[in-house]
């Protein structure tokens, strides 16, 4: 019997930031499937000009508070690469570590608060906390870990302090790499049972699978590569990251503050899975172990299995984290290379005139910014892609093919369906700027 | 005694101090069982329509806001602004230095810019009545549970208008006007524990200005060094713009 569905789940929750859900089935006929973002818009890339380019990162790590040292990181790279900078060694892999922490606070959260009350059949942690208080705390007790470190070597994760242009204004001497070791050599028993807890859930993750394109940095050295590389897909691709407009192609949808975007095919997914699906052969062993115990093999084509690679990266991210930490203990840190913050009072950094790209892979995929400045260092024009909206075209593509496969199922079970698979991207929404609730339409 | 209900709002920022209270670990089960939380959509599906004590986060930048911040007034017997961009515009007040439809065009272009609907940053207590401020970009932990406890109790509480070079002396920072930087803690309100200056970079005025300010002596510092002087309001500008006109009473 051809059925009608309509869906409209208002203020999605458990995603960062504010998104709707529209599903409009009439007479078995799918006459709309979208997400709707309702985030207020923002205007960083409007107010960010007239201004300096080393206050960039300050302003657009507060684009979102969970990827603060990503946009950081994303902002600073675009920076340097405008005003003709080249970062040092010790910069370079203090800014992993960054990242890295980032990405495993980012994806613990997302696993254990946001994910794993759906795989339990709760409608959040909160009822967790009662019949799962282990699991709660040791969720809690691993991002912590994540700020700990990050505050120990940026001062705080959110927003951090210490890393802007140039490297970072405190570099972290053998106290502090000690301390940052301390805290990821705890982390690693409560990572194995986080490995034992996801294998006992794993059967719970939906399996539905749609072809399409994934994009992910990549590189020809063997680093699974994040703050540096050219733009690649699954389909081919290869690009500089200066030609990053042509991977998005970003267009306005009504519907939606975030703008949406389209590599080779009508969509593309970034992020976790994008990754793993692309680069696992550039995994740490450890983290190759975790796959290899969930069955996971690439291409792996089911977008909820993206938590399944977040997990992955988690276990990878730790144990990177943990070698570089090594490694600048055994090397010592040079405390000389400490800069100079301001507006650049003192000239410590030359700025030429130019136009500079920003390519990272942060916890929901590729993030671009791209600033263009004056000689003075003014800033001309500014754009930041996030990775939410390059997914939420083929979020909407999922979409459009899982209605036909659930649509004998009742209501209910198809919202939550459709949670599952907005949540599984891990969308952020307040980044976006430019996010969820269900809308069932005419059923 | 019965534990208050409280619920988390939302709105235009990056969600980052709902973010900073949800990072407590496990010390969060010892806030979360002294009240009773009955919505935090970032992590919780559970809503609610009822609560005590509503704490916003974010600036009220939409038409829509301004309504909704009207009901949560409406509800909630305490209202606590959460963070810079609740308490004092923040970062969203940038744009306020702009005029909206060029924002607006800039970013979503000639055929985007009417999609969405803007109005001139406000903070919370620009629309209405606020009980209860935590400043900061983004908040400071110890201060939010301080805050938390007065207002749990329904005490007063008053942010101490002193600037943020007292806390900054007592941790024995070098003064970065000392290194010829400018640094906005002689205007900045205290509180944060100079958590800016510590690591090593200077402080950007997230937690609004104090009444009493050394503003001609930092005048003064800035043309010492030949700063210029649009770049140096670009940065009172960061995070105080939309309440500028409240700085000059």
């Amino acid at each position: 019997m051809a059925r009608s569905v309509n869906v409209d789940v208002k203020y999605l929750t458990r995603v960062e930031g504010h998104g709707n859900i529209v599903v409009n089935v009439k007479d078995g006929i799918v006459e709309e499937c979208r997400l709707d973002i309702v985030e207020a818009p923002r205007f960083f890339e409007a107010m960010l000009r007239g201004r300096s380019i080393f206050e960039a990162q300050h302003i657009t790590s507060r684009i979102c508070g969970i990827c603060a040292c990503g946009h950081t990181i994303s902002s600073i790279a675009a920076a340097e690469d405008a005003i003709g900078f080249t970062p040092s060694e010790q910069t370079t892999k203090l800014r992993k570590i960054l990242l890295y922490q980032e990405m495993l606070d980012s994806h613990i959260l997302h696993i254990y608060l946001l994910v794993a009350p759906d795989l339990l059949g709760v409608p959040s942690f909160v009822p967790l906390i009662d019949t799962h208080g282990n699991v709660v705390k040791r969720a809690l007790r691993m991002k912590k870990a994540c700020n700990d470190v990050c505050a120990v070597l940026a001062g705080r994760h959110i927003h951090p302090i210490s890393s802007i242009v140039g490297g970072f204004t405190k570099i972290p001497g053998e106290k502090e790499l000690d301390a940052m070791l301390d805290i990821l050599y705890d982390m690693r028993p409560d990572m194995d049972s986080t490995v034992e807890l996801i294998k006992t859930l794993a059967p719970a993750i939906p399996v539905f699978e749609r072809e399409t394109e994934y994009v992910a940095l990549v590189t020809d050295d063997d680093e699974y590569p994040t703050l540096e590389g050219d733009l690649g897909s699954s389909d081919g691709l290869r690009l500089d990251k200066s030609e990053y407009l042509k991977i998005t192609n970003e267009f306005v949808m009504p519907h939606s503050s975030a703008k949406h975007a389209k590599a080779s095919r009508k969509s593309y997914m970034t992020g976790a899975l994008a990754r793993f699906n692309i680069n696992s052969e550039k995994l740490n062993p450890k983290a190759k172990a975790v796959a290899d115990a969930l069955g996971m093999k690439p291409p792996i084509i089911n977008p909820y299995m993206n938590t399944a690679a977040q997990l992955v990266e988690c276990m990878h991210y730790m144990e990177e984290s943990i070698a570089i930490l090594e490694d600048l203990k055994a090397n010592g840190t040079d405390q000389s290379e400490a800069i100079t913050v301001g507006l650049n009072e003192r000239n410590d950094i030359k700025v030429n005139k130019g136009l500079g790209v920003g390519a990272v892979e942060v916890p929901r995929g590729l993030l671009f910014h791209s600033y263009e400045v004056d000689e003075t260092g003014k800033i001309e024009n500014a754009n930041c892609i996030i990775p939410t909206s390059q997914n939420v075209n083929n979020i909407e593509h999922d979409m459009s093919k899982l209605i036909h496969e659930i649509l004998d199922k009742p209501d209910e079970e198809i919202t939550l369906m459709f949670e599952m698979l907005v949540r599984a991207y891990d969308p952020c929404i307040s980044c976006s700027a430019h996010f969820l609730d269900v809308e069932f339409i005419n059923r | 005694m019965k534990r208050k209900t409280v619920a988390f709002f939302d709105f235009t920022c990056c969600e980052g101090c709902q973010l900073q209270v949800a990072n407590f670990g496990e010390e969060l089960l010892d806030i979360l069982a002294a009240i009773d939380v009955v919505m935090f959509r970032e992590v919780m599906s559970e809503k609610s329509d009822e609560y005590d004590v509503a704490i916003i986060e974010g600036s009220i930048t939409t038409p829509h806001d301004v309504e909704r911040i009207k009901e949560i007034r409406e509800t909630a017997t305490t209202v606590i602004a959460l963070g810079s961009c609740a308490s004092i515009g923040g970062i969203n007040g940038m744009k306020n230095s702009f005029k909206l439809e060029d924002v607006q065009s800039y970013v979503y272009g000639e055929d985007g810019k009417n999609y969405f609907e803007t109005i001139p940053t406000m903070a919370v207590h620009q629309v209405v009545d606020v009980d209860y401020f935590v400043h900061g970009c983004p908040i400071y932990p110890p201060e939010f549970v301080k805050i938390l406890k007065y207002a749990l109790q329904g005490l007063p509480y008053t942010v101490k208008d002193e600037a943020v070079c007292v806390e900054c002396k007592l941790n024995e920072n070098e003064c970065m006007y000392e290194k010829g930087l400018t640094c906005l803690g002689p205007i900045t309100k205290a509180g944060c524990n100079s958590w800016c200056i510590n690591y090593g970079n200077i402080c950007y005025g997230c937690r609004g200005m104090v009444k009493e300010t050394t503003k001609n002596a930092s005048i003064d510092v800035i043309k010492k060094y030949d700063i210029p002087m649009d770049w140096i309001m670009g940065k009172f500008d960061m995070y105080n713009k939309a309440t500028e006109s409240e700085e000059k009473k």
